[in-house]
Order: structure tokens, then C-alpha cells, then sequence
């Protein structure tokens, strides 16, 4: 599923950046890589995603965030 | 002068080229103020950093040819003058942005004193992801731990101290909207721009990585494309991520091989994608993540508010403090059942195999003849060879095993779990996996150090690794426990051995560590990668890798051992037999032809020479009577019956019915013929059965006491002869002394050459006939004792090869040789001389 459906409080896990390079790498570099946990601090189902990753907190616009596909754990 | 100037898009630089640098165009001059970079994320503070350490000093512009604010400000320290320049914000060094553009050459062409990279404490793992990349970078860097005070609201502790020795940089705690320890910083800052540097700390990425950067790096290096200002090594790796920026300066410039190198990188690329799962660049991301994570887990403590993940629930019971042990232990064991036991029935199809091939090539000379090409090939090479390559089925299933740990992360944990214990003798958990490749082979084992960065840890663990019984002296226990131990013994001895290695290992590295290198162990620094299934094509490979150095010795090294024993063993040859062996020789026929005459007395052949001659097959029947003729029929008829008999019987057991049987039919075959000729039968039966059999008796002994003499007067035998006063404290008679010369060169030598001295064909550790004469020269004792110099002396001659290269000296190598066997040597003394008071 993309990260941009998960429900707020829900944990999951990155599988895959269905990306161009860019941003693929962007998301990489910001340590989003195939196994991260994700939890979703706020999906208020329109509008960015905040979500916590590595003890950091990211902001990841929809359309982005679209891209990343994840799992529930 | 003239200069060298090149146009880049950002702007015009002067080329330095004895100093492989740049300037930019303005800057040409000799600098005498400091510079600072000052990197970081964006929102972790650096412009308010900034403003702090500049305070009204600075200035604001563009980088040339772009609107990206270029920031400069100074800065007084010690008196001296500190230029600062704050670098775009980014989150890392990749150039896919521009800022990441410029802020990246700034550093390599501009090449500020030192880098100061500010990190947000609350964000740590994220944020070191760009210091990761400075350090790649190869240049001074400082961390400037920037928000303590909110990490600390957070409930997230660092221990800046552990953390700035994982990452060999300095880290300074600030709390930049305060102005704490921006003088800290600074004076850090200038400290580090002042000293000589000489390199951060290098990123484990893996070997399939490592090698592919190697690869490229070499191939850079070998056409001279490197760009002015940079490192092969980095440009390497910039290609496998595909970093645009530098594809596109290195296209530039080297036009004409481009195409050429790209080709190569995108096969490199291809093939990593095949075997990690992913694009190099993900990968390499991967890494770095995983190298901070380690120095995080390390340094950070989350408190319980922190959330964790599935790995994390895993890990909570396999690297628990209860748990964790006893789960290592039991896939210890499991790892180590799967090799002995599955790799069995390959081990016996190799022995027959070897076997079959020695046969075959005894064969391709006429029987009975002596040749010494024949037993080069047959005892020398077949033998040498055949005897370490049984062992590969257990070595690859090892390093099998060993791989499906470490592709699924689980090693990690592992040498996590073994980190405590590790330390308490002086290692650190990163030894723990060349150790445990010592069981294997310990040439793999000592080239798998390399992961360890710190040289006392990693000389320690290279010094110790041959006490890992290697898989070469397995051999030498399977022929010497069943021989001299009762089955119920035979498994516990071979696990009180493993462990007197293991043992051993733990006090020499104590002592090690204590006396010879010491100070404070490393801190452990090591990816935990989340766990994941291994790729079956990654396994096999890694496995291969290793167990291909093992072969590669075998082909080699043993190859070259083997020929060369079995020349020191064979020759000089003598030319005749001393005085004893000939009256002996002379005994035996006289005795022969004794009871040879009384036959012919009852057979009335008037020459006794005659038949002996007849009976060796030296002359033909046909002068001999009728019942001379039926005589020699006779005993032809029954040496047939016999030899089936014990052919039939050879492998049967005493008691059981087929035994029973075959007893049966040779009588009834014994009757049959007795019928037939009723005279002839028992004078017939009664030579085969004495005097010929004790004549084959004589003849035998003379084969063995000649093979001894022959042995005595070879280079191999006078060798033995000279050791043997230093052998007999230990309880080595000089028989023994031989073959562990050869065993120095490499273990798996000893039995075949034990095989030689005794005179017992071609031995292997099934021999029977060895184990049985074994028996009969040596008590237990010294069996426990042979098995426990071998285990503790010196390691093979490749091994030796291999530490020499791994630590480039001669020295080590050499210190563990004589360390190893004079340990050795002193401990078998000391068993040998208490045991026998004992038993």
C-alpha cells in the first residue's frame, strides 16, 4: 500500500520508493530505505503526511508520499 | 607564473597542479586565516550557529552564475582570523540538488581547513548521514551536536564521548539559540585545522561493495582518469551510485574512454543489483544508514518512551541478556552438527573417489613394479592432495552456514552477543566471526579481519586464530581417537580438544592484550542491519569465496608439500641392506627351504632346490612326476580356496552367520578336494598352511625392516633422527618427529607421512593396519599428546603466508610461529611429563 494510506498511529514498514531517481535517492538520503520502520504520526487523508522515521519526524507531501510503498507490520 | 584556469559552470578556478587542488580565481593567493565550512541540515541550526559565531561580520551573496545565497562571515579565535562560510543546507552530499552541487565542491575544490557539521541531537541518525558523507570525503570534520536541549526534553541520551570515539571526530554539544558552546566549537574547530590530518574513519560497506569500488578504482587509476582534486576511491563509488555530477565532469574530460568506463560500471552495477537486491546507490545509502545505526545503538539511549520495531522485537529476545546466549549457542550447535553430519556421505564418496583414482593410476603401470614417477603420483600427490580435499564438504557447509548468518543479519546480533564476553578478554565482538571461520580454515579466518579497524585488536585475533582447529587436522584426530580411545570416549575427546583450542585462544588473548597490546578495547562499531532473507545466489557466493581460498591451498601449497615430503621421504635411497637385514634374509630362505626339502623327501623329488624353485615360480613343473604335478595342483587348488575365503570373509564379522557360512563352504571345498587326491591333499594342505605361510610372514617383516632402514637413511629420517632428542620429553619417538616437520608445512600432511614411516602403503585416516601398529608403539598419552602439540603449534605455511601479507611484516607471522610451537612444545612437555606419573 503507499505510505499516504496508512491511518495515523499505524507502523509500517518501507518496501519500495516507486520513484524517479531523484527522489528516490532524496528519500535515501534521509534514511527511507527498503526496511525502515515508519509511524504515522498524521494522515489527515488530504494534504502532506507527517510520519517519524529514525527518531526523526518528516513531513512528506501526498504526492510523495504516494510513492512509498509500505506494509503494515 | 602562469595559471592554469578552468571554467567550471559555477564559476572559474585555478589549477594547483603539484598540489592536485583548485582555487577559485579571486582566491589565488596564499591564504593566512583559517577557513571554516560550516555544514549541516537544513533546520538544525547552523544559520543560527552562524549568526552567533559571526555575529554582525558577515556577509551575503551569490554563488556565481546562481541565486544560492552564498554566506561568509569572520570570526576571531586565539587571535588568529577565521573566515566562516556557511554551506547550503542539505541533507546530504549527493548532488542531486544544486545545493548539494555546490556545497560539495565548495568542499573539494575550496578545501576549507576543517568542516563543522552541524547535527540536530533530536534527529541524530538522520542528520549524521550527511557527517558519513563528509567523511567520505576524507576531510577534517567536527561535529557541532547542536539542540541538546531538546533531545534531552525527548527522553533521548547521548553519550557524546563514546559517540565521538565510534566516529573518530570531534563532537562538541551545543545549544546554538543559547550561544552554548558555540567558543567550544570554535576553538575545537581551529584545533582540528591546525593538526595534520590524516584521514576519518573509513565506512564498512560490505565485500561485494568494497570490491566493486576497488574494481572501478583500479581501472580509474590504471587510465589516469581521475579529476584534479579528487580520489579514485570516491570517484568509484560516485560512479556505482550514479552520481550525475561527477558522470558529467568525468565525460568532460575524458571524453574518449567514457563510454568505455561506462560500460563496465553499469556491468558492476548489474551484477551488485543481482546479488544485494537493489541499486547500488540505495545500497550505498543502506550502508551508511547501517554504520550509523551501529555508532547509535552504541552511543544513544532511547528512553522507554522510544518506540521499536520488528527487528527490535527480535532482537529483544535474541540479543537478550537472558536469552540472547543460550539462542547463540544452540544455532552454534546446529551449525557445527550440519557440518559433520551432512557433510559425511560427500566425504566418503571424495574418499572413494581419491581412491579410485589412485588405483587407476597404480594401474597404468604393470603390477609389482617399481617406479618412482608411479609413487610420486600414487603416495606422493594422490595421497597428499586426496587427504585435504576430503575435507571440503565440511569446510564449504561451515562457511555455508556461516553465510546464511551474516545475509540474514543474524552474525551481527551474534558478535553483539559475543561483544560482552569478547570484551572481557581483551576483543571485541568483530573478532568473533574470524574466529569462528577459524573452524574452517584459518586462512579465510585471518583475511576476514580486516573488518576490525583497530590494529591491537585485529593482531590480537590474527595471533590467536590457529587455536580454532582447523579442518586440517580433523584428519589427524579421526585417525588417532578411535585408535587409542573407546567408542563411548571417542566424541568426548574430540570436544575436550576443540575446547583446549578455544580455551587456549581466550588466556593467550588475555594475555595479549594485557602485556604485548595494550590499552583500552575498541569500541564496537558495527551495522545491525535489519534481518533478511538471504538470497540463495548471495550464499552460495559468499560461501564460495571462502572456501575457495581454502581449495586454492590445497591445489597449491599442500600440492607443493606433498611432492616435496615425499622426495625428503623416499630418497637418498641406499644402495644395499646392512649386515642384519641380510643374515635375516638368509635365515628366512634357509628356513624356507628346510621344510620345503621334508615335502619333497615325502614326494621323492629328488632335488629340493628344485621344487623351491617350482613352488617361487621360477622354474616350470614339467621335470616333476605325476605326483609332483598333483602336488603343485593341489596347493594351487587350495591357496584358491583360501584367498576366497578371506576375501569373502575380510569385512564379515566373527561371529555372525555368513561367517558361519563361508566357514562351511571352504571346508566342504577342503573335503571335495581331499577326496580327489587323499595323500597329496594333506601334504599339499600342510605346506600352504605352514611353510609357505610363515615364509610370506618372514618376507613381510624383511619388506618393513628394509622399508625402516630405507626411511632411516633418507633426508626425512635423518631429520627425525636429529630431532628426536627434543621429541623424547614429550614422549615422540623419532617416527613421530617426521611427519610433523611435514605437518608444518601443512597439518593435513601428517597422516599420509605417518602412513610413510610405517611403511604401510598408502594410509588415510581410515587405515586399520595404522591405527593397529599405532596402537601397539604408543599408549593414550602420548596419542592426547601428539594431537595436542599439533593443535597448538604453528599454523600451516599458508596461513603463515597469509599473516605475513595481512600484517605486511615479517614479524608477526614470524613471533606466532615460534610463539605458537614453543607453546606448543612447553605445554605437551609438561602433560606428557605430569601425565605419566599419573597413569
Amino acid at each position: 500500500m503507499s505510505l499516504s494510506d496508512v491511518p495515523t498511529g499505524e507502523k509500517v514498514r518501507l518496501v519500495d520508493v516507486m520513484a524517479g531517481r531523484g527522489l528516490k535517492m532524496r528519500l535515501a538520503a534521509m534514511g527511507l530505505l527498503p526496511g525502515i520502520e515508519i509511524t504515522m504520526a498524521q494522515n489527515g487523508g488530504a494534504g502532506p503526511v507527517v510520519i517519524y522515521v529514525r527518531n526523526g519526524k518528516m513531513i512528506l507531501g501526498r504526492g510523495a508520499a504516494r510513492k512509498v510503498k509500505v506494509k503494515i507490520f | 607564473m602562469g595559471r592554469i584556469t578552468e571554467k567550471y559552470f559555477f564559476g572559474t578556478y585555478v589549477r594547483h597542479p603539484e598540489l592536485l587542488s583548485f582555487e577559485r580565481e579571486d582566491q589565488f593567493m596564499e591564504r593566512s586565516e583559517i577557513v571554516i565550512a560550516l555544514a549541516g541540515n537544513p533546520n538544525a541550526g547552523k544559520t543560527t550557529l552562524f549568526n552567533q559565531i559571526t555575529g554582525a561580520r558577515q556577509h551575503v551573496g551569490n554563488y556565481p552564475g546562481v541565486t544560492v545565497e552564498k554566506k561568509e562571515g569572520y570570526t576571531t579565535v586565539n587571535g588568529k582570523t577565521v573566515k566562516i562560510i556557511d554551506l547550503p543546507g542539505t541533507y546530504s552530499l549527493s548532488a542531486t540538488s544544486l545545493e548539494e552541487k555546490i556545497a560539495r565542491d565548495f568542499i573539494i575544490h575550496e578545501k576549507p581547513d576543517v568542516v563543522v557539521d552541524v547535527v540536530d541531537a533530536s534527529n541524530l541518525e538522520r542528520n549524521l548521514y550527511l557527517a558519513v558523507q563528509l567523511f567520505e570525503l576524507d576531510v577534517p570534520v567536527v561535529i557541532a551536536l547542536n539542540m541538546t536541549d531538546v533531545a534531552r526534553n525527548r527522553g533521548i541520551r547521548i553519550d557524546v564521548k563514546k559517540l565521538s570515539e565510534l566516529l573518530r571526530v570531534p563532537i562538541v554539544p551545543t545549544v546554538g539559540t543559547k550561544g552554548k558552546g558555540v567558543d567550544v566549537l570554535l576553538k575545537t574547530a581551529v584545533e582540528r585545522a591546525e593538526k595534520p590530518f590524516s584521514g576519518g574513519i573509513k565506512i564498512p560497506y560490505g565485500n561485494d561493495l568494497e570490491a566493486a569500488i576497488q574494481r572501478i578504482s583500479h581501472l580509474l587509476k590504471s587510465r589516469g582518469w581521475i579529476l584534479p582534486g579528487y580520489d579514485a576511491y570516491w570517484l568509484a563509488m560516485k560512479f556505482l551510485e550514479g552520481d550525475e555530477d561527477v558522470l558529467k565532469k568525468m565525460k568532460a574530460s575524458f571524453s574518449e574512454g567514457f563510454d568505455a568506463l561506462e560500460k563496465e560500471v553499469d556491468a558492476e552495477k548489474r551484477h551488485l543489483q543481482e546479488l544485494l537486491g537493489d541499486d547500488p546507490a540505495i545500497l550505498f545509502a543502506d550502508r551508511r544508514y547501517g554504520f550509523i545505526s551501529g555508532a547509535c545503538a552504541e552511543a544513544v539511549r532511547l528512553s522507554p518512551e522510544a518506540r521499536h520495531t520488528i527487528s527490535d522485537k527480535i532482537d529483544a529476545v535474541v540479543t537478550n541478556r537472558v536469552l540472547g546466549l543460550p539462542i547463540f549457542l544452540l544455532l552454534m550447535y546446529l551449525v557445527f552438527q550440519l557440518t559433520f553430519t551432512v557433510g559425511a556421505p560427500p566425504m566418503d564418496w571424495i574418499d572413494a573417489g581419491f581412491g579410485w583414482l589412485g588405483e587407476f593410476v597404480s594401474g597404468l603401470w604393470p603390477p609389482g613394479s617399481e617406479s618412482a614417477l608411479k609413487s610420486l603420483l600414487v603416495d606422493g600427490i594422490i595421497a597428499g592432495v586426496g587427504g585435504v580435499v576430503i575435507f571440503l564438504p565440511n569446510i564449504l557447509l561451515l562457511f555455508l552456514a556461516i553465510a546464511v548468518l551474516e545475509d540474514s543479519g543474524y552474525m551481527a546480533r551474534a558478535a553483539f552477543i559475543m561483544d560482552r564476553l569478547m570484551h572481557k578478554i581483551g576483543l571485541h565482538g568483530k573478532s568473533f566471526i574470524p574466529l569462528l571461520l577459524g573452524f574452517g580454515c584459518t586462512i579465510p579466518a585471518v583475511m576476514a579481519t580486516r573488518t576490525i579497524e583497530n590494529e591491537r585488536d585485529r593482531l590480537t585475533t590474527i595471533l590467536v586464530s590457529p587455536l580454532m582447529s582447523c579442518g586440517a587436522r580433523l584428519p589427524i584426530y579421526a585417525l588417532i581417537i578411535p585408535a587409542f580411545f573407546a567408542p563411548k570416549w571417542q566424541g568426548p575427546m574430540l570436544w575436550t580438544i576443540y575446547t583446549i583450542g578455544i580455551v587456549m585462544a581466550i588466556l593467550l588473548a588475555k594475555l595479549l592484550r594485557a602485556k604485548v597490546f595494550r590499552g583500552e578495547t575498541a569500541p564496537f562499531v558495527m551495522e545491525l542491519p535489519p534481518y533478511h532473507m538471504p538470497t540463495l545466489k548471495g550464499v552460495l557466493i559468499h560461501m564460495w569465496e571462502r572456501g575457495y581460498l581454502f581449495l586454492k591451498k590445497a591445489g597449491t601449497v599442500i600440492l607443493g608439500v606433498s611432492v616435496l615430503l615425499w622426495a625428503i621421504t623416499s630418497y637418498p635411497k641406499p644402495e644395499s641392506f646392512p649386515e642384519r637385514i641380510r643374515t635375516q634374509e638368509a635365515a628366512v630362505e634357509e628356513a624356507y627351504k628346510k621344510s620345503v626339502t621334508d615335502i619333497a623327501d615325502a614326494l621323492r623329488v629328488p632335488n629340493p632346490e628344485k621344487l623351491v624353485e617350482i613352488l617361487k615360480e621360477e622354474a616350470s613343473p614339467d621335470a616333476l612326476g605325476g605326483k609332483g604335478r598333483l602336488f603343485l595342483e593341489t596347493v594351487a587348488e587350495i591357496r584358491k580356496i583360501t584367498s576366497g575365503f578371506t576375501a569373502r570373509t575380510e569385512v564379515l564379522d566373527e561371529d555372525s552367520p555368513a561367517y558361519a557360512e563361508a566357514v562351511k563352504n571352504r571346508n566342504e571345498s577342503f573335503e571335495t578336494l581331499r577326496k580327489k587326491a587323499p595323500g597329496a591333499f594333506e601334504l599339499a594342505r600342510q605346506y600352504v598352511e605352514s611353510a609357505e605361510a610363515d615364509y610370506q610372514k618372514g618376507l613381510a617383516e624383511l619388506d618393513n625392516l628394509r622399508a625402516a632402514y630405507a626411511f632411516d637413511y633418507s633426508i626425512a629420517g635423518r631429520i627425525g633422527n636429529l630431532l628426536e632428542p627434543i621429541m623424547r620429553p614429550l614422549g615422540f619417538n623419532k617416527k613421530l618427529a617426521t611427519p610433523m616437520i611435514g605437518a608444518i608445512a601443512a597439518k593435513e600432511v601428517f597422516v599420509a607421512q605417518l602412513g610413510i614411516v610405517y611403511a604401510v602403503g598408502e594410509a588415510d585416516e581410515e587405515s586399520g593396519t595404522l591405527r593397529e601398529k599405532l596402537q601397539k608403539e604408543y599408549s593414550p598419552l602420548t596419542a592426547f599428546c601428539i594431537m595436542l602439540f599439533l593443535l597448538i603449534s604453528m599454523p600451516c605455511i599458508a596461513t603463515f603466508a597469509v599473516v605475513k601479507r595481512e600484517t605486511n611484516s615479517w614479524k608477526w607471522p614470524l613471533v606466532q610461529a615460534f610463539g605458537l610451537t614453543g607453546l606448543a612444545y612447553v605445554l605437551t612437555l609438561i602433560v606428557y611429563q605430569v601425565g605419566k606419573l599419573w597413569i
